[in-house]
């Protein structure tokens, strides 16, 4: 029996843990900050899993870990971006809740 | 091969450890009611998602999830924290009525759906591991492919962040006098 490390399955489960408690919290939480940090869950779902399956199944293990650098910086500028736009909506509205922001709701 | 006694032992240890830290972390980050709480779940996540990468035969990108993740994204986050509303207010009976419940449901059964199907796609597919590895992955390795075969991808990330750091500026400065 392979050791508990060396088993891609339960990489496999981690990430899979790790995106059903994104969209949980992309569902469930009421301001954009728990939004913006589930979705940073997200992302480090797919970056496991790229990382798992490169290490497990492809025969070049240089692609994987460039791929999980590219979604390292493309999580930090969605946050870069995600953050200020935090700041913009709580200047005019005095509140970052995603009830508050119903300017639009008919 | 283990020369060390007890080394199998430590090193399942310290692979529980790491995933116990990932999956701790990940629902302190959405479960808690105050943001400051999450943040610090997020960054135990990462912590813990790191050590996975180390396990994976990827120290370099353990250390760039700590660098970047921990060090940065966190960090940040911690600012918007203080210059905006800090916490959640607690659920009235208003918002109750108003369907929360039924959001909250809704929620747990679609995440519960979303990891029972991805795990039993993980689960019930017979991985066949790769015979000879072409390339091990190391650092200088990692380097040459970012400069050579993803030079293009490479250079169109940097453009992507200092687009996103120069629109973040401007998002964030416009009504900066008002009071």
């Amino acid at each position: 029996m392979e050791p508990l490390h060396q088993q891609p399955e339960i990489y496999l489960g981690v990430a899979a843990f790790l995106l059903a408690a994104g969209i949980f919290g992309l569902i469930r939480r009421r301001t954009l900050v728990g939004m913006l940090i589930a979705g940073e869950l997200i992302f480090a779902a797919a970056a496991l899993n790229f990382l798992a399956l490169n290490r497990f199944m492809a025969p070049d293990r240089v692609v994987g870990q460039v791929a999980v650098l590219f979604i390292m910086g493309l999580a930090a500028a969605e946050v870069c971006i995600g953050l200020s736009v935090v700041i913009a909506v709580y200047r005019n509205y005095r509140s970052i809740q995603t009830k508050t922001l119903s300017d639009l709701s008919g | 091969m283990n020369t060390f006694p007890g080394a199998a032992l430590l090193m399942n240890a310290a692979f529980g450890l790491a995933i116990l830290a990932t999956a701790a972390g990940a629902l302190i980050a959405v479960l808690s009611r105050r943001l400051i709480r999450s943040v610090c779940g997020l960054a135990l996540c990462c912590f813990g998602l790191a050590g996975l990468f180390y396990f994976l035969h990827s120290p370099f990108l353990a250390l760039m999830e700590i660098l970047i993740y921990v060090g940065a994204v966190c960090v940040t986050i911690v600012f918007a924290v203080m210059l905006a509303e800090p916490d959640e207010p607690p659920e009235t009976g208003a918002d109750r009525r108003a369907g929360g419940a039924w959001w909250t449901g809704a929620a747990v059964v679609l995440s519960v759906a979303v990891f029972w199907g991805v795990t039993r796609l993980g689960y019930g597919h017979s991985w066949s591991p790769v015979a000879e590895p072409v390339r091990q992955g190391t650092v200088p390795e990692i380097g040459l492919a970012l400069l050579t075969t993803f030079s293009m991808a490479f250079e169109a990330i940097s453009l992507v962040l200092v687009v996103a750091i120069l629109g973040a500026l401007v998002i964030a400065r416009h009504g900066r006098t008002q009071p």
